[in-house]
């Protein structure tokens, strides 16, 4: 019978670490990601979970811990928010760079300046270009089964994975979860095998100085250099998709539910105009799409769930023939345009697709979006287009100074 | 298959990091007269060994220095009582 408990994110996410059995928990608190190592260090110091939880004075050392546990064969867990996660920086890059299986969840919120506790998803997009895979998750169910798949995923393609979902919006809202059988997890996730296998008998220096050329070692084996270990990073993300869609499919196999791989669709097989976002953001789109249908307007739903690798091909065949594409997205690249429509855009260069992009910037340090604002903002969209104005627009949706948008209301 | 080369690592060994000499501007010179153990010909002093960041001077007698991997950091002339260390300018004749 179906286990079912209704969980907020953070403790869908800590329930989904203990059922892989984690081995090493670090993690420094912030909000909103702290009621869920909250959860964790619960399950540790009561016997549940037969992890190490090692406290630490930052998110830096927190990332550090997970590294070092990770060389020794632990399988570790972290988790963190905005300026956590930017205090992570630099570890991320050692962490992917040392190609450890390491799965943490950013718990996305707002980065200052101003200072903000709350949702949007600056804080992940700036770690865009780590080297790791960032999931975005839609609910609270997808959290924990994506906690589960991001294991299986990590240690498959020794890359570090990130699992994105929003703060408060998704972190601290129950909703009802199915909680997968701790057996059928065993039977889902092989145990860890690390790359390396440590031993004091032989002992290795482990990332020592690497010249920008390749060379023989002391022992005579020639030793790949900076270039050669960073195009390694980049095969393994790009390699990484069709493992990410065979985790996925098993997944569904075991525990019956689908979490399409590299994207999911809502109402988008006769789709004229697509509504693109990640997170709670695309699934308030689904809602937006309901009313926009009600009205005869061809609107769906691409919800892009796995961001790093980009699912580039994928992607663009998805979109084909549509009409108009609205990129509906909570961060900026400042100074040009949402990061995510920047790599929708990519995808398509070259391609015979002409349809007009609009990208929609909201949501920001949490101001609220509403599916009937979605709804509207895609209409006025749509009215643009009709009339023939095809230049890509960047909208601020819902945000009021005077010289927002060119004076059109949105 | 793993791939061995996965991620930067090698057995601890001198050179693993390349002949980091190459680096050196400066490099030491004993003047073996005036250096300690080798005039009272017994283990004593030895503070250049002591001080050199790179571990790269042997506490024998005479005292050596192994050039390869010495990067030329003047600390050992600095450190030496005797004043029997001498930095010349690579490319220079000795002393
Ligand atoms: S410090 Fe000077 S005197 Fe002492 S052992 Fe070294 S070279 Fe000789
Ligand atoms: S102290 Fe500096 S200069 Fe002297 S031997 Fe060591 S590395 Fe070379």
């Amino acid at each position: 019978m179906d286990n079912v408990q209704i969980l907020t994110g953070n403790q869908a996410a800590a329930l989904g670490a203990k059922l892989c059995q984690v081995q090493v928990v670090s993690a420094y608190p912030i909000t909103p990601q702290t009621s869920l190592t909250e959860v964790l260090s619960h399950y540790i110091e009561g016997g549940e979970l037969q992890a190490e939880y090692v406290r630490v004075e930052s998110e830096h050392s927190a990332m550090t811990v997970c590294i070092a546990a990770s060389t020794a064969g632990a399988r570790v867990f972290t988790s963190t928010s905005s300026h956590g996660l930017l205090y992570m920086h630099e570890q991320l890059h050692w962490a992917a760079g040392s190609r450890l299986p390491i799965v943490m969840c950013c718990i996305n919120r707002g980065v200052g300046a101003p200072w903000s506790i709350f949702n949007d998803q600056q804080d992940s997009i700036a770690q865009r270009d780590t080297g790791w895979i960032q999931i975005y998750c839609r609910d609270n169910q997808e959290i924990i089964d994506t906690v589960i798949q991001a294991y299986r995923i990590a240690e498959a393609v020794y890359v570090p994975v990130m699992v994105c979902y929003d703060g408060f919006v998704l972190s601290h809202t129950t909703m009802p979860v199915r909680i997968p059988d701790e057996r059928d997890v065993r039977a889902f996730l092989p145990s860890y095998q690390p790359h390396t296998i440590l031993n004091s008998q032989e002992p290795r220096n482990i990332n020592p100085v690497i010249f920008p050329w390749r060379r023989m070692d002391a022992e005579g084996c020639l030793r790949d250099g900076y270039m050669e270990l960073r195009y390694k990073l980049q095969k393994a993300l790009e390699e990484a998709k069709p493992v990410i869609g065979k985790a996925c499919s098993d997944y569904t196999a075991i525990f019956g539910r689908v979490h399409e791989g590299l994207f999911w669709r809502y109402r988008l097989d006769d789709a004229d105009a697509l509504l693109i976002g990640m997170g709670s953001l695309a699934t308030e789109a689904t809602m937006a799409v309901d009313r926009l249908r009600e009205q005869g307007v061809k609107a769906g739903v691409l919800g892009v769930r796995l961001y790093r690798p980009f699912p580039r091909e994928e992607i663009k065949n998805c979109i084909g023939q549509r009409k108009a594409l609205l990129i509906f997205e909570k961060d900026i690249s400042y100074g040009y345009e949402g990061a995510l429509c920047s790599d929708v855009k990519a995808a398509l260069y070259g391609s015979e697709v002409k349809a007009p992009v609009h990208n929609f910037i909201c949501g920001l340090g949490g101001r609220d979006v509403k599916a009937e604002e979605l709804a509207d903002a895609v209409k006025t969209s749509l009215k643009m287009i009709g009339a023939g104005n095809l230049k890509q627009q960047t909208i601020w949706l819902n945000c009021r100074t005077e010289k927002s948008n060119d004076g059109q209301s949105f | 298959m793993i791939d061995n080369n996965i991620s930067a690592m090698c057995k601890p060994a001198p050179g693993e990091a390349g002949k980091t000499g190459d680096w050196r501007d400066m490099r030491p010179v004993i003047d073996h007269t005036k250096c300690t153990p080798y005039v009272k010909n017994k283990p004593a002093c030895f503070l250049c060994w002591l001080y050199c960041p790179e571990g790269v001077i042997r506490d024998t007698i005479p005292v050596e220095i192994d050039l390869d991997y010495c990067k030329g950091c003047g600390i050992c002339a600095e450190e030496c009582p005797m004043g029997a260390i001498a930095m010349v300018a690579e490319g220079k004749q000795d002393g």
